[in-house]
């Protein structure tokens, strides 16, 4: 079974402090960690099972900079095969549609059974590219993806829906699967894979090497910004006992108590 | 000159330190006060490869080189200390002196098994009344027929309750000074040889640091290390090694109080305002952040020296070892101090890591004797 697994290098915002920076368009990048997104991770993980189930190889691509390689490494020293990093450099501003078509036009020529993209990247929340991307190369896909069989070349893929409900789906191969987190526990990669993930090479892909029609862009970013405080935020001051004594009056006050 | 890491220490640094993130944080604290070994994680390390880091493929390790394990055990001591000292002694003050100065037989026998984390691995060097004065030590050991019979005591050995193998020195002719002193591969469950006091330790807690207690043990003839009377040589040039991990240590715990220390000044206000914003409390962070920087410079420069295969890098090795210690202790105490209270309180991390920092300047030769090496290098 050959396996395709797209990843993003993400900035780590979870704790860090997120400012934008004077283009206002992009946020101020030098003091964050970058690393894999994290339901990308899980796609991989993912990938590594299957393939030791069943065989095969897997190829991890990324549409990144030059650092996107760093991600792609350990994605091999945990245990892809093959990696592709598209020069993200040669392709100016992109939206979701745009990195869809980018990874499509690579994915065309390379031979997969089963794509697995993470289920959104946690940088801009889009959650398109895993989508749009099935739907432009022409395969069938399932979002949100909390367990996955395979059975007679059929992708079985369950899904998580509110109200506490599973959603069982029998998919055709060749599918496209976006990976929630917390399908699976992703591994560490061990020092001796990471020594011999380190020899082995990087395809890139730029701007010259993608052919066909032109690559379009749906959306345009306007302005990235912090939003001002609401106005009907109001901010208790005092001693312990005075604030207790102001929230109390208001949660009376609304008649809630 | 470059000071770029290598594709391979770069993803190395990235898959510990998210290891110790999420593997190591939730046991730290628990095992700080418990004091127990932290097995679960040991055996996860080592299916990682991180008990072997320096041993190359062959014996059963990673085949990385010392600024990695350098790079390791600082990510790994940023979490815990505790669990970065046991990583450290079984790859520098066990598996290290096996490999550089073992023979082939002795190299496939001891290092898969240290490697795997099959049996952990301790060096025995200080005694109750030897510490810094290796050459007072007591400890002798007398051929006998095919066995060496090995007496004497060893104390404040880290790993020493858990461990299988360890690496002992002892004289085998006292007339030669320490020039008499032999090294010798000993295993558990040798006859003569038992576990004696653990200590109570005030940090590192959790690195089953006991006594070992040698009464006529019989250490068969081939388990001497190198040959009778090098063990000052292996002593030393062990030592040069390990104070590289050592360093690596102290900046892991340095950086970890100061990153404790940049968080809890930000989400604290006094006199209406965040303590960051306030300058005394910025002025302690720059002098924290350039002093773990400069000591991670010395320290991978030290690994770099021995990497490099230069003959002699005591000087290197002691400088890292002293320097990173002294500011390990000073980082983390500002980061109490910046605490406030709190950072008095077990309830917070600086707690743990000011009262691990201290240790730093004692063991694997004290501030006074890394200075003593600094200094007769400068002036002999």
């Amino acid at each position: 079974m050959d396996i395709i697994v797209c990843v993003k290098r993400v900035p780590q915002t979870a704790e860090a402090e997120v400012k934008v920076d004077s283009s206002g368009k992009d946020i101020i990048r030098d003091r964050l960690t970058f690393d894999m997104n994290e339901s990308d991770t899980y796609a991989l993980e993912e990938a590594i099972l299957l393939k030791e189930k069943f065989g095969g190889a897997i190829t991890v691509i990324s549409l990144g900079s030059v650092e996107a390689e760093d991600t792609l490494r350990i994605a091999m020293a945990k245990g892809a095969d093959n990696a592709i990093r598209i020069k993200a450099e040669d392709f100016g501003e992109l939206d979701g549609y745009k990195t869809a078509q980018l990874l499509g036009s690579v994915i065309k020529d390379i031979k997969h059974d089963i794509i697995l993209t993470g289920c959104l990247a946690t940088d801009d929340y889009y959650a398109q590219v895993g989508v749009a991307l099935a739907e432009l190369i022409g395969i069938p896909h399932a979002t949100l993806v909390t367990k996955i069989d395979i059975v007679d070349s059929k992708a079985h893929a369950y899904r998580e829906l509110e109200g506490g409900l599973l959603e069982h789906l029998e998919i055709n191969l060749p599918a496209l699967l976006t990976i929630q987190t917390g399908i699976n526990e992703p591994r560490y990669a061990s020092l001796i894979a990471i020594r011999r993930a380190a020899k082995k090479e990087i395809k890139t892909v730029g701007k010259a090497d993608i052919a066909g029609g032109e690559i379009m862009q749906h959306s345009t970013l306007e302005e990235l910004f912090t939003p001002p405080v609401g106005k009907r935020a109001e901010i208790l001051t005092g001693s312990m006992d005075e604030i207790a004594t102001k929230l109390t009056d208001i949660i009376k006050g609304k008649g809630l108590l | 000159m470059n000071f770029d890491l290598t594709n391979d220490q770069k993803m190395l640094q990235n898959q510990v330190r998210k290891f110790a993130e999420a593997e190591l944080a939730p046991v730290a604290p628990e095992i700080d006060k418990s004091g127990e070994f932290p097995w679960d994680n040991i055996k996860k390390m080592a299916k990682l490869g991180l008990l072997g880091i320096i041993v190359p493929e062959e014996y059963g390790g990673s085949g990385f080189d010392f600024v990695s394990l350098a790079i390791a055990v600082e990510e790994i001591s940023r979490i815990c200390a505790s669990t970065g000292v046991i990583v450290a002694v079984n790859n520098s003050l066990t598996a290290y002196p096996i490999l550089q100065f073992g023979n082939e037989e002795q190299k496939k026998k001891y290092l898969p098994q240290l490697c795997s984390g099959e049996k952990l691995g301790a060096l025995g060097i200080t005694e109750p009344n030897a510490g810094s004065d290796v050459a007072a030590m007591e400890s002798t050991a007398r051929l006998e027929g095919d066995h060496y019979i090995l007496n004497g005591t060893k104390r404040f050995i880290t790993n020493a309750g858990e461990a299988g193998i360890y690496v002992v020195f002892a004289y085998t002719n006292r007339e030669l000074k320490h020039k008499g002193i032999s090294t010798f591969i000993v295993e558990r469950d040798t006859p003569g040889f038992s576990l004696g006091k653990h200590e109570d330790l005030m940090g590192i807690r959790a690195t089953a640091n006991c006594e070992l207690i040698f009464e006529d043990a019989k250490i068969p003839k081939e388990n001497l290390l190198a040959q009778e009377g090098d063990g000052f040589k292996i002593c030393m040039n062990t030592l040069d090694v390990s104070r590289i991990d050592i360093g690596a240590q102290a900046v892991g715990i340095a950086q970890g109080a100061l990153d404790e220390a940049v968080k809890y000044s930000k989400e604290r206000k006094a006199f209406g305002q965040p303590i960051c914003d306030f300058e005394m409390i910025q002025s302690m962070f720059a002098e924290m952040a350039t002093k773990i920087q400069a000591a991670r410079l010395l320290v991978y420069y030290a690994g770099y020296c021995k990497d490099k295969g230069m003959p002699r890098f005591s000087k290197e090795s002691a400088m890292a070892k002293y320097y990173a210690s002294d500011i390990a202790v000073e980082v983390a105490r500002k980061a109490v101090q910046i605490h406030g209270g709190y950072g008095y309180s077990k309830d917070y991390t600086v707690e743990r890591l000011y009262r691990d920092a201290k240790i730093l300047e004692l063991y694997e030769g004290t501030s006074e004797i890394q200075k003593i090496i600094i200094a007769r290098d400068l002036v002999k």
